[in-house]
């Protein structure tokens, strides 16, 4: 059997869950034994390929383009992971929801009432992602198949994710691996 | 006809960004442009929620660099509260910010960087990553994977976990340096250092190869700008701040981070989420000037510790004083992880980090309060508006990678007009060096517009109406 093809994508989030994933430090080493690298911000192949085997997807749903390259994955991918809380609730990138016209109030607030010369919103058509009116968890637009919540989810939680897939095909649903924050 | 080409999605940064080459009606390049993607809004979502969380809350701006949120929140919140914090905690947080300079210099370095410079800028994309400097350079990697971890585990020491830890508060921090903790981080120190060597030593015999890259890579004179001790040397959490030319002269000294607004604008372009400051005293767009590590070096006296200062003096022997190449951040970067580890070194034993006072207790005293703090790609402001209880009432935030859009957007300009002779066949290699000079400054585009997440990269070919004439992927 080949090695396991293997993608990390970041959606709406501080990325953090990717520094987590960076913190298997030397299991990356072995890690790169088990699997090929397909997809992810730290190679790179700049388009989603097809039948990936495992992905861990980061970040809530939140713009046009993450909304668009959720479901190319979903398509592409044979596991789908919910990778930290932002992916799993939305979690902080989420928190804008609560305000009444979010989109609006919130480019208002960064780019008029905070900006000095040439004050206006950005709006480059095809350039500039517009943002969704409510952001929204990874399962709203697409099944998930694995939740690994966390606020970075730890390297130690997510290497036993890793290596139970790796070896068994399937995770247990364990108590201990449910941890928000 | 005039064209423009787009490299998106950007990769091995750290955020979404794309960039655009516009071309004249000769079809030569006019310039190119840098944009980034993403946005969240915390401005705005701040507002109405307590002081207290605002530590805990901006970290979650930025996975790579939450000590740099942390530690600027806190101070914003002394400001607010009106203290002094205790001498330990200051010590403290030093230290826990010389841990994440470490650990996201080395990120930049070996993980995003290093096989640019490593394996080549035109070497086989397929293999151009981390895992690919693993597989043909296994024990250079290992040594930036455990240079990385080691800067990870200060801050996990110190603060219970290595992402987004709730450690430092307004009026300093919870916990002291344990007696672990301390053994710990000393055992590591020396085969952080001793990598630290290695990769100084590796990046000047390489340098010799990249003579056409320093060129061309954000080869122009600017500002810049940061802390500086009271002493005038090397800083990274307290002090003042200061502009510098690119002769050396000192523009502006002794500012007080409180009074930003008065030398800082903010441009708003409309193709990027990415604000662009700019000097207010020379204007928009004579104004730019340039932030992080090498603003750092080129801002202050010395560095302060005894190798690091060494490496300093040969930098600028090198390059003739003031280091005008964006190139150059690899090699600042790299100093300043000796700097940061000679440090950690000196302070290790220091009773005072297990034993001392932690936290000024107070309430709400100022209504309104400015933190300022080095994060390892620049400097970084909050400034916050509260009410009697401490609740947000308005907020802004000027991040490390917003001050330095307008160098990334010149630096780009220079790259594409550089390498690309013909914009009918763009060779993937002078993408890559698109790429490259953008990760010279290692950006965090989850913090500049406190958004932002991956960094793909598109390169677009415009012409003079902004017509997409070619969109170049690099597919796999």
């Amino acid at each position: 059997m080949g090695r396991v093809r293997f993608a990390t994508l970041w959606l709406g989030g501080c990325s953090g869950c990717h520094m987590s994933f960076l913190d298997l430090d030397e299991f990356l080493i072995d890690l790169a034994e088990l699997v090929e690298v397909v997809y992810s911000p730290i190679v790179d192949f700049k388009d989603y390929p097809e039948n990936v085997d495992v992905a861990l997807v980061e970040g809530a749903v939140c713009n046009e383009e993450n909304l668009e390259i959720i479901k190319k994955v979903r398509q592409n991918t044979k596991v789908l992971i919910s990778f930290g809380d932002c992916a799993v609730t939305g979690n902080v990138s989420a928190i804008r929801n609560v305000i009444p016209m979010s989109v609006q109030s919130v480019l208002q607030r960064s780019y008029l009432d905070n900006g000095d010369l040439n004050a206006a919103l950005p709006v480059a058509e095809g350039i500039v992602p517009r943002l969704l009116d409510k952001v929204v968890p990874v399962h709203d637009v697409v099944p998930v198949d694995i939740f690994l919540p966390g606020c970075p989810p730890s390297a130690p939680r997510i290497k036993d994710v890793l290596v139970q897939l790796l070896e068994t095909g399937a995770v247990e649903g364990r108590p201990d691996l449910i941890k928000f924050g | 006809m005039a064209q423009k080409i787009v490299i998106d999605p950007v990769t091995r940064i750290e955020g979404h960004a794309k960039i655009t080459v516009h071309l004249d009606e000769n079809g030569q390049v006019a310039e190119a442009r840098f944009h980034v993607v993403e946005f969240r809004g915390f401005e705005k979502f701040c507002e109405g929620r307590p002081l207290w969380e605002m530590a805990g809350l901006t970290a979650r701006i930025c996975g790579i660099c939450p000590v740099s949120h942390l530690l600027c929140s806190a101070k914003t919140g002394d400001a607010i509260l009106a203290v002094t914090i205790p001498p330990a905690a200051e010590k403290l947080r030093r230290m826990m910010n010389l841990g994440q300079i470490v650990q996201s210099h080395a990120l930049s370095f070996f993980h995003l960087s290093g096989p640019d410079l490593f394996l080549g800028f035109d070497s086989d994309p397929q293999k151009r990553h981390v895992f690919g400097l693993i597989d043909a350079d296994p024990d250079f990697a290992r040594r930036g994977i455990r240079l990385r971890q080691f800067g990870q585990e200060i801050i996990e020491v110190l603060g219970g976990r290595k992402i987004h830890p709730s450690w430092a508060v307004p009026g300093g921090v919870r916990e002291p340096l344990s007696e672990a903790g301390r053994q710990h981080i000393k055992d590591r120190l020396p085969e952080a250092k001793q990598s630290t060597l290695i990769a100084i030593d590796r990046f000047k015999k390489l340098y010799e190869k990249f003579h056409e890259e320093a060129m061309s890579f954000g080869e122009f004179p600017s500002l810049f700008f940061g802390l500086v001790g009271a002493d005038g040397g090397w800083e990274h959490y307290g002090g003042q701040l200061r502009f510098v030319n690119s002769d050396g002269e000192i523009v502006a000294d002794w500012l007080d981070p409180a009074d930003y607004r008065e030398f800082i604008g903010e441009v708003i372009q409309s193709d990027s989420y990415l604000k662009s400051p700019y000097y207010k005293p020379m204007g928009f767009p004579e104004g730019v000037y340039r932030v992080g590590p090498l603003a750092r070096l080129n801002i202050c006296s010395h560095m302060g510790t005894p190798m690091a200062d060494q490496e300093l003096k040969e930098f600028r022997y090198r390059f003739h004083g003031t280091v005008t190449s964006s190139f150059l951040y690899h090699y600042a970067r790299l100093i300043e992880i000796l700097c940061a580890i000679e440090k950690i070194e000196e302070m290790i034993d220091d009773p005072e980090l297990r034993h001392g006072l932690l936290r000024a207790q107070a309430g709400i005293n100022q209504l309104e309060g400015v933190g300022v703090s080095e994060a390892p790609r620049g400097t970084l402001i909050h400034h916050y508006e509260v009410d009697k209880d401490g609740i947000i009432r308005r907020m802004n935030m000027i991040i490390a990678t917003g001050h330095n859009n307008l160098a990334m957007n010149k630096t780009m300009t220079q790259i594409a007009k550089h390498y690309i002779k013909d914009p009918t066949s763009v060779p993937e290699g002078v993408l890559n060096r698109l790429e490259g000079g953008i990760r010279a400054y290692d950006p965090c585009l989850s913090c500049s517009t406190h958004a932002i997440g991956q960094m793909p990269m598109i390169v677009q070919l415009l012409d003079r109406d902004g017509t997409l004439l070619d969109e170049v992927r690099r597919d796999s």
